[in-house]
């Protein structure tokens, strides 16, 4: 980088530069950002990083990440009302948890089937998919993947493999809350028009 | 004056062009000059204001101005029905190309929405006797320009078609993996096949009764085996399953829109395309190109864009007059090339004129 950067710092900010949404100039202005808080931020930052690098590990159930062997969802007994919400990574989880409405349980695949990647099912934690569905007694597959070629690949491979073992459902797809029709694309109003329901 | 024109044209170390602005008034537009001059440069720069890969299917970085290899740009100003759009496509080197309409990044659906584009370069002069792949591709960009919604059903496909060749050649024997990549196929497939019809039947209304010195051509999509042609979706997903084994035989999937051909007939004669003349078979594709203008005129109240390269080739004087006359008849907004601007004479003050020189590589326009 430049040589008026000390070593130290410059491999900081290389290191920065590689995280999703920062490149090169903002690692820079975060990294000088966190010097100028070293006791507030940077310092609780930098044991927090170390503490978690430590214990991060995958849940053994779910595929969720946590501290523990079994993920807070997974432990929680209130959450096994026999619904299982299949999502592709943990950031889709993440994102349903915001929401605060589902309150069964989840299942990470950790992508989707892709051929051409070499992705297959037993790459994706689908044989422990179906495992859960027996021992815990599942009611309903809730298929809660992207309205991508590969997403609808996947939720099609899963529902063909659970079959008549229980109910699965899928996430309606159409108009967004809050959303206008004006600036929505064809295939999204025709697939909310198909499912459109009565008032 | 065309409802659907581009007022201006700049391009940005594109091909031989170092940086070119055309000024257009709507008219038919004659772009001359010597061999190599850079004149099918500019008809492929208007090609890519549309969806795909352009007139050459050239890879981006193929496009940019070399040594440089800066990466390339093509911007327009279009009037359509009156409302005019900023339209831009540019490639930074190793980068996909980017759609910008009106300064908001875009689709190239969204682009195909907007702008519909046909072309005939010399390289279709052996369309109807060259393999299916060429014929598939020219159905294709004419059903685009009706549907613009048949290229993301074509790329769905394609994708899923890609997933299910790999599935074949590496022998993965998962049925619940094939049931689920050929549903994705089959519902793009139908989707692809049901437009192609719809296309064709519209190609032969306005081919029927039109007053036209070109020779009605008669169209129809054959599949590669008789008898085993499926249409709707039930019927792909049945032909895919049982076709499996036979499939993963072959490495690749054997049945399916991407398979069929589209043959021609000269209709007034009873004889198929490819048995026709050289001059024969290029008035067969004009009368489609203009088949295709008349349709989209009075379907959709404008024109294509007609991209026609060296288009006096193989055409005696009477056809070119007569080619001119019913392009200036449809109000379509035509770039024509050619090495003389002594073979458009019969367009008179009708069309612009443009002149491309080259030297030392690079292009200009006086």
């Amino acid at each position: 980088m430049s040589t008026q950067v000390s070593p130290d710092i410059d491999a900081l900010i290389t290191l920065m530069a590689k995280l999703p949404g920062l490149g090169p100039r903002s690692a820079r202005r975060a990294v000088l950002h966190l010097i100028s808080k070293r006791t507030h931020l940077m310092a609780p930052l930098a044991q927090s990083m170390s503490e978690v690098a430590a214990t991060v590990r995958e849940c053994l159930m779910c595929g969720n990440i946590g501290t523990g062997e079994i993920c807070d969802i997974c432990s929680d007994d209130r959450r096994a009302n026999g619904e299982i919400c299949i999502v592709e990574n943990v950031s889709d989880l993440w994102a349903m948890e915001r929401a605060m409405v589902f309150r069964g349980r989840y299942h990470v695949l950790g992508g989707t089937l892709s051929a051409l990647d070499d992705i297959g099912p037993e790459q994706l934690r689908i044989p422990k998919l179906l495992d859960r569905i027996t021992t815990e007694s599942i009611t309903e597959v809730i298929l809660a993947l992207n309205a991508t070629i590969d997403g609808q690949t996947t939720a099609h491979y899963i529902a063909d493999e659970v079959g008549e073992r229980c109910m699965i459902s899928s996430l309606a797809q159409g108009v967004p809350i809050g959303g206008e029709l004006d600036y929505l694309d064809d295939g999204t109003i025709t697939a909310a028009l198909n499912a459109r329901k009565r008032i | 004056m065309a409802g659907l024109s581009l007022r201006s044209l700049t391009v940005s170390h594109f091909r031989s062009h170092k940086a070119a602005c055309l000024e257009l008034d709507g008219r038919p537009v004659v772009i001359y000059g010597a061999n190599g001059a850079g004149k099918t440069n500019l008809l492929e720069a208007v090609s890519l204001l549309s969806p795909g890969r352009g007139m050459r299917r050239a890879a981006s970085d193929d496009i940019a101005r070399r040594p440089e290899r800066l990466g390339w740009k093509v911007s327009a100003v279009l009037d359509r029905l009156g409302q005019q759009y900023e339209i831009e496509t540019r490639a930074a080197p190793g980068a996909a190309r980017q759609v910008r309409i009106d300064g908001k990044a875009a689709t190239q659906s969204a682009l195909g929405r907007l702008v519909q584009v046909v072309w005939l370069i010399p390289a279709m002069d052996r369309l109807w006797i060259e393999g299916a792949e060429g014929r598939r591709r020219f159905l294709d960009r004419l059903v685009l320009s009706f549907e613009p919604g048949h290229g993301d059903a074509a790329l769905s496909y394609e994708k899923s078609m890609r997933e299910r060749n790999r599935m074949l050649k590496d022998q993965v024997r998962d049925p619940h993996w094939y049931n689920a990549v050929e549903d994705q196929m089959a519902r793009a497939g139908a989707l692809m096949i049901a437009s192609r019809a719809r296309v064709l039947e519209r190609l032969r209304l306005a081919q029927q009764g039109a007053q036209t010195a070109f020779p009605a051509a008669g169209l129809c999509i054959e599949a590669p085996e008789e008898g085993n042609d499926p249409q709707g979706v039930d019927e792909l997903r049945s032909a895919w399953m049982e076709g499996r084994s036979r499939d993963l035989a072959a490495g690749r999937t054997l049945v399916g829109p991407h398979r069929i051909d589209l043959a021609a007939t000269y209709e007034a004669k009873g004889v198929e395309a490819r048995h026709c003349s050289t001059g024969e078979q290029k008035a067969l594709l004009i009368s489609l190109i203009l088949a295709n203008g008349r349709a989209l005129a009075q379907d959709r109240g404008t024109p294509p864009v007609l991209l026609l390269d060296e288009v006096a080739a193989h055409l005696d004087a009477e056809r070119r007059t007569a080619l001119y006359d019913e392009i200036c008849a449809l109000g379509a907004q035509a770039f024509m090339t050619g090495t003389e601007d002594s073979l458009f004479a019969a367009l008179g003050p009708r069309a612009g004129r443009i002149h491309v020189s080259e030297n030392g590589g690079l292009s200009s326009l006086g």
